[in-house]
């Protein structure tokens, strides 16, 4: 959590676009994405089905599907290295040796052919260079960091053999073999159950702690963010539209956007029998790209829209690593201003 | 729940399999030895391999040569009988299987080395290049392949080599059709996705990642590619477009073939050598596929 000033950041990504051609048109997947991490932080990206934050954790690693897509704007700074910049043999090296990758699927991303220790001695024989032997004995060690009974037999068990949330462990497992200085989570939970998957943010935690690894959780669950992340962004239709720390945002939520995903979140109360109420939820649904937007994406699902909207808001940088992208937040907005 | 049950329950043993230490080609020797229909295809065709290598010596007979009257039944001077002409129909089945399982398993190489490269490049990397080999795929598959062939040994000559490329040139479509139908599905699983995060380079990709898991259809593919070449053998041997020094079983059919109702013998018997040897590789295919296939060990 040391983002203080002097730390640089591990990992920078400055306006970031990424374009889709569908049917010979360009469609804008992402728009302007920004946000740093400095080493050992946790940042959170949390927003609907659609939204971008998978495409986001794609471009960081530099695997965007091309063609149809394409980065057409922005920087991504790993360790002062621009990765848009990179050759595709550069990006190989640098890919699971310093930026690193946990799948949403456990069940599927480990390939069923090769035992587990094979898989995990893959990356490390890749990327140090070490000897067949050497590296399984390493397979070994990384099993038994990510607390896996028995990991001198799991090594040469099957993917098939294991549960799902042994898998995920031998994901993570693969994905910290080198040490990267980042690791992308993208829905690392959402497949497994509730304690597994408490387990496996325990897992991530102790890592972090231990190696000053930057974690990027993206998630639609903001019960996992409020666990795991020390800052959140929340993205729209490829909008960046809040970023704060993670109590800025739970607590003070500025975006009509996220002030609603809150309040779809379901409590627990005490007596829920006095006070059922059905769930509220946001109305309408996430904007079709293809339409080609203009203005504010959440508009027409917003409650507090109004004329101003329909031309699309800058983020309005309320303190350092706070930003809102809405006209509410405007404060030279003239106070006559009703919301319609 | 009651006392009665409780007995039945089994003690929690952690001593689980694993706990013994996992030597690969032993497991996968032992799941393919354990497989009694594929050691029976070794067996058989380990029988067919032998004849056709030490066969020839040991029955020196002139598989051309006129020996008896045409059209004999099998007797006990010829076991099996002669053709039309009064060849032998044994000496000509011993003195074929070399040839024949030369020009089936090298023809059928040549195939699968064609096929799966551009099925495997087409199917990996899709767009314009799987465009590009898909469109020179269907060239190939709308010439009739047997004219085809026809065509490559009547301009090349009609050598033992020229019929095993002309066969492999004519009937790699499939393999490549399959091979990029089956690379198509697999590069979607998130483990292909998963490798390429960590570095891993297409070529790995290619080999190591997705040929492995496209292999079970592939392997079927392959074994019954094998039977179909020694057909396609027989049939240019048929139309004369083989080298007509060599004898295979394909060539005995095919010339047989108008005395069927006459001569059963001399096209049953080279009939059945081709099913026998197409049904071990086929056996042998299927075990080895069990063998590899990691699920299924421990059944």
């Amino acid at each position: 959590m040391n983002t203080g000033a002097g730390d640089r950041p591990v990992l920078e990504v400055d306006g970031l676009s990424v374009d889709f051609t569908v049917r010979k048109r360009q469609v804008r997947i992402l728009s302007d994405v920004g946000f740093s991490i400095g080493r050992g932080e946790t940042l959170g990206i949390i927003g609907e089905s659609g939204c971008g934050k998978s495409m986001t954790a794609l471009s960081l690693m530099g695997m965007v599907p091309s063609p149809p897509g394409r980065i057409s704007a922005g920087r991504i700074l790993l360790n002062g290295e621009d990765l848009c910049a990179a050759s595709e043999s550069r990006m190989r090296a640098i890919r699971g040796r310093n930026i690193s990758m946990i799948f949403q699927e456990p069940m599927t991303s480990l390939n069923p052919v090769y035992t587990v220790g094979n898989q995990i001695a893959e990356t490390i024989r890749r990327h140090k260079g070490l000897s067949g032997a050497d590296a399984l004995a390493e397979a070994v060690d990384l099993l038994r960091l990510v607390h896996i009974p028995a990991p001198d037999k799991r090594v040469s068990a099957y993917p098939h053999e294991l549960s799902g949330g042994m898998r995920q462990r031998v994901m993570i497992a693969m994905a910290l073999a080198c040490e990267p200085d980042v690791l992308i989570a993208d829905e690392p939970t959402t497949a497994l159950d509730v304690t597994v998957q408490a387990q496996i943010f325990d897992l991530l935690r102790e890592i972090q702690d231990a190696r000053g690894t930057a974690i990027v959780l993206i998630t639609h669950d903001f019960g996992a963010v409020s666990e795991m992340a020390d800052r959140v962004i929340v993205m729209y239709a490829g909008h960046k539209i809040e970023e704060g720390s993670l109590d800025e945002v739970s607590d003070d939520a500025r975006h009509p956007y996220t002030q609603g995903l809150l309040r779809c979140m379901p409590e627990i109360r005490a007596r829920a029998r006095e006070r059922r109420q059905p769930l509220p939820e946001i109305p309408g649904v996430v904007p079709d790209l293809l339409k080609g937007l203009t203005g504010c994406p959440f508009a027409s699902r917003c409650p507090s829209a109004m004329d101003r909207c329909r031309e699309l808001p800058p983020s309005f940088a309320l303190a350092p690593q706070r930003a809102v992208k809405c006209w509410l937040a405007d404060a030279s907005a003239a106070p006559g201003e009703q919301p319609a | 729940m009651s006392e009665a049950q409780e007995p039945t329950v089994p003690p929690v043993r952690f001593d689980d399999p694993a706990d013994v230490p996992e030597v690969r080609w032993r497991v996968t020797a032992a799941m393919f030895y354990g497989n009694k229909a594929a050691v029976l295809g070794i067996a058989v065709l380990a029988a067919i391999l032998l004849v056709g290598l030490f066969g020839p010596l040991l029955l020196q007979a002139d598989p051309f040569a006129i020996v008896g009257a045409p059209l004999t039944a099998p007797g006990e001077l010829r076991p099996l009988g002669t053709d039309y002409l009064g060849r032998d129909v044994l000496a000509g089945m011993i003195h074929g299987t070399r040839p024949t399982l030369i020009v089936a398993l090298s023809a059928t190489a040549f195939t699968v080395v064609i096929g799966l490269s551009v099925g495997a490049v087409a199917g990996f990397y899709g767009g314009r290049i799987d465009n590009l080999l898909m469109r020179i795929t269907e060239f190939f598959q709308v010439l009739p392949p047997l004219v085809f062939a026809m065509v490559i040994v009547a301009i090349m000559g009609a050598h033992f080599m020229t019929v095993i490329i002309a066969i492999g040139v004519t009937t790699w479509t499939n393999l490549a059709r399959l091979t990029r139908a089956e690379f198509l599905k697999i590069k979607e699983r998130e483990f292909v996705l998963a490798d390429r995060a960590i570095g891993v380079r297409d070529s790995r990709l290619i080999l190591r990642v997705l040929l492995p898991n496209a292999l079970p259809p592939l392997i079927i593919a392959v074994t019954l590619q094998t039977g179909l070449t020694i057909i396609y053998e027989a049939a240019l041997s048929f139309l004369g477009l083989t080298d007509p020094d060599i004898m295979t079983w394909g060539k005995m059919i095919g010339l047989s073939r108008d005395f069927f109702f006459d001569a059963w013998w001399s096209v049953t018997f080279p009939g059945l050598a081709i099913l026998l040897t197409t049904l071990c590789i086929a056996l042998i295919g299927d075990g080895l596929n069990d063998a590899f296939n990691p699920r299924l060990r421990g059944r």
